[in-house]
């Protein structure tokens, strides 16, 4: 056996606090050790070929590189013992960066350190045995879960590559926030002009399968081979016998709240949501219709020509195998009833971004003109507030949703717009207009549709007369200023979906402080999750505009298609492993495991049934959890055996 | 606790339509980064900044305009007009403002009036510009 030890200087990342020189010769007496030298970037070509060269010319058959993170550097130097024919897994990196020189100021303390965890590497290095990832095959079909852009964007691209393709929408129709939308910034193109055609697309497509108002209820497996149930809703309606001649409408005695027109104008419990929906088909709603059973009412059945309508239609489980998952479950606004001085919910003409949204929109309640809520006037003064919750961890919510300030400049652009006499003032604390020709939109706005800017915060607004009169601050004269207003716009962050939530938890997906779920790197994998085979899209990660939506949705589609295209994949060999002799079979494991990997399974011994714990190679992710919790010390982790750690804390003891 | 009230009717759109006739500039252009009051070098002797000025003449506020000294300090160096990341011509609207009080209140200096003490200290120039004052 030979080991060759190689420390990294990392420029000075690690040179500056560390001295390497010293840590590389207090390896060389140590047992096995034939080489042991310094390198000052060990991940570059000639610092891999030097590796390279000690293999072929000393003889080396396991290497320790004291360096970066595995995290960073285990695959590059992994490949360079593969190639040399070594097992790849006779690597051990010591992080001597990230868990020494970077938290340390004291040079000798940190050299010292750094020689402590290099021996109880060289310890480790010296019992560690050659280990052979296992192979799994690849089921070729995608799953995207959430019908919005995102989802359709990741859906199409999908289909697009030649992958069968499932599009599970929890509505009756795609399209999701962005359906709703009048028209979009910086261009204010019309949202459902750009947003429709991708949605026929998705229709149309020979390899998407297209299931509305339809939830996942269940996802088992593992990358390639996952095994999900989803539940699609009765819609009490026969798609392809509805002709849309809207007769079954008017019948219907059901008068509910538009969810569609943020609950401004009223819809009946058989409907289709909006002109443009897909699947084009109308449907009856559950929950609000006056009992799906004709002896209590059946008017829209008795008017429908085509005969569309069927009582008897039963929900349906569609249990289906995907080898890789998009999640595109979206975002909701913030509730902003929760901001008490505002007054929204009480105050009839306090709106939401979205409701502002609807009143501009030409199918809105309004018909595209601005008319506000309480008597229907076209209001000659409107206010938007911007932040309304968001940039207030104390409170609401912590982060900058970075589309409120360009959405209410375009709520104020397209008011002044329809409203010629009209006043737009927005109250700010920054205008942030991070986005190609968003700062120049601000400044159209400003320069040349008159929209104020007034920065500062409304502390109070209060219903004075038909008005509305509000207080607040312009911080740039220093002022404590009031004024009144017509209508008022509270411009609301995002905030993670109900769908989010429920299908992180499902998955085990992490998320952050926030709700929303966490990418596998913040920088470098910005759509991959930390389960390998589930994709991001869209603001199920954090609050995105529709571009950035659009394009992380695509990535999220070519991220899937990395999977999709294999026959089969390997999976990392330090897993758990069960010494099936000293198994009792307590199940500790298979409660503690995060990711539903050990099952219990009866096993024959010496005539005995007996229970012991069966590792499912795929589903483990090698954290460990098992090994710590179990009692008997029968869970091992293959490439972390018990005595190759107590070699390393023997080593880490001795001072 | 008192409100500063502001409102945006006529009265504020026609004096602020009346310096932007003046000085020939778009005053909404200004997004208040301060660049012209961080560069003059009369800041300090102005009880309101020019950006102030700039932004109270957006909100169309007349009389707090008027009642500053901003104005009458400035000296048309032209260094913020220069600096101006987006090209207004800011000492064009220091100078508006001084016309628009001029052409308001023009100050009645009757020269025939003055006392011949005062009329023997005064540079021959500012007779000159008093006359062309009242005649512009």
């Amino acid at each position: 056996m030979k080991i060759g030890v190689y420390i990294c200087e990392c420029g000075s990342n690690i040179a500056g606090t560390i001295d390497t020189e010293k840590v590389a010769r207090s390896a060389e007496p140590l047992p096995k050790v034939s080489v042991s030298r310094v390198y000052r970037y060990a991940c570059s070509e000639p610092g891999q070929n030097l590796i390279t060269n000690d293999i072929e010319e000393l003889g080396l058959d396991r290497i320790i590189v004291a360096a970066c993170s595995p995290s960073m550097h285990e695959p590059t130097f992994r490949a360079v013992l593969k190639e040399r024919g070594l097992n790849p897994y006779l690597l051990e990196m010591v992080n001597i960066r990230e868990q020494c020189s970077w938290v340390h100021s004291d040079k000798k303390q940190a050299t010292e350190k750094a020689i402590s965890l290099l021996t109880a590497a060289v310890l480790r290095n010296a019992l560690q045995q050659p280990l052979t990832p296992k192979k799994v095959g690849v089921t070729n079909n995608a799953l995207v879960i959430g019908g919005g852009i995102a989802g359709i964007q990741a859906a199409l691209d999908l289909a697009e590559v030649g992958y069968k393709t499932y599009l599970v929408e929890k509505t009756p129709s795609i399209g999701g926030k962005m359906a709703q939308l009048d028209k979009t910034f910086p261009t204010l193109d019309c949202s459902a002009c750009i947003l429709s055609p991708k949605m026929v697309d998705v229709g149309r497509h020979p390899n998407i399968t297209l299931l509305a108002n339809s939830e996942v209820v269940e996802v088992e497996g593992f990358v390639g081979n996952f095994k999900v149930k989803i539940k699609k809703k009765a819609t009490y309606v026969d798609p392809v016998k509805c002709t849309l001649c809207d007769e079954c409408v008017p019948v219907c005695p059901v008068i509910i709240h538009d969810e569609y027109n943020e609950n401004l104008s009223p819809r009946r419990a058989i409907y289709i949501p909006f002109p443009q929906a897909v699947p084009a088909t109308y449907i009856i709603e559950e929950e609000t219709c006056l009992g799906i059973d004709p002896l209590i009412c059946a008017k829209c059945r008795d008017v429908c020509g085509p005969e569309a309508i069927d009582f008897d239609m039963k929900p349906e489980i569609i249990e289906e195998e995907f080898g890789a998952i998009v999640v595109a479950t979206g975002y909701e606004a913030y509730p902003i009833e929760n901001i008490g001085e505002y007054g929204y919910g009480s105050i009839h003409n306090v709106i939401s971004g979205l409701e502002f949204e609807r009143i501009l929109s030409a199918s809105g309640p309004t018909d595209g003109v601005v008319r506000r809520p309480s008597d229907g006037k076209v209001p000659k003064t409107v206010v938007f507030i911007h932040c309304a919750g968001s940039r207030d961890p104390a409170k609401h919510l912590p982060y900058c949703s970075k589309v409120c300030c360009m959405y209410s400049t375009k709520h104020a652009l397209q008011y002044r717009h329809l409203v010629h006499d009209g006043t737009a003032v927005n109250f700010y604390i920054d205008i942030r207009t991070a986005g190609k020709d968003y700062e120049e939109f601000y400044q159209r706005a400003a320069e040349e549709d008159g929209v104020i800017y007034i920065k500062g915060k409304v502390s109070e607004i209060l219903e004075d007369g038909d008005q509305l009169l509000i207080r607040g601050v312009n911080t740039l004269t220093s002022e404590t200023v009031e004024m009144h207003a017509d209508l008022v716009v509270l411009a609301n962050g995002m905030m993670p979906s109900e769908g989010t939530k429920k299908i992180a938890s499902m998955l085990k997906l992490p998320v952050d402080s926030t709700g929303f779920i966490r990418e596998a790197h913040p920088k470098l994998k910005p759509v991959d999750t930390v389960i390998s085979g589930v994709f991001l899209a869209g603001t199920a990660s954090g609050p995105k505009d529709i571009p950035e939506t659009v394009a992380h949705a695509s990535g999220a589609a070519s991220r899937a298609s990395t999977i999709l295209a294999q026959k089969e994949l390997e999976i990392d060999a330090t897993i758990a492993n069960v010494n099936e002799m000293l198994c009792r079979g307590c199940g500790m494991c298979v409660d503690s495991c995060p990711y539903s990997a050990i099952e219990l399974e009866a096993k024959n011994s010496f005539g005995h049934t007996i229970k012991v714990a069966v590792v499912n190679e795929a589903l483990c992710k090698g954290c460990g959890t098992c090994s710590a919790t179990c009692l008997n010390g029968a869970i091992g982790h293959l490439g972390y055996t018990d005595n190759q750690i107590l070699a390393q804390i023997k080593a880490l003891s001795q001072k | 606790m008192s409100y500063e009230y502001i409102k945006f009717g006529k009265e504020e759109r026609e004096f602020r339509e009346k310096i932007e006739e003046i000085s020939g500039e778009n005053v909404f252009s200004c997004y208040q980064c301060g660049k012209c009051s961080a560069g003059c070098m009369f800041s300090d002797k102005m009880d309101r900044t020019v950006n102030q000025q700039i932004h109270r003449i957006q909100m169309g506020q007349k009389e707090k305009v008027l009642a500053a000294n901003t104005h009458w300090i400035c000296a048309s160096c032209l260094t913020c007009s220069v600096r101006c990341p987006r090209d207004i011509d800011v000492a064009a609207i220091m100078e508006a403002i001084r016309e628009y009080i001029l052409r308001e209140e023009p100050e009645k200096i009757i020269v025939s009036e003055l006392p011949k003490e005062v009329l023997e200290r005064l540079p021959n120039i500012a007779l000159v510009g008093n006359f062309r004052k009242m005649t512009g």
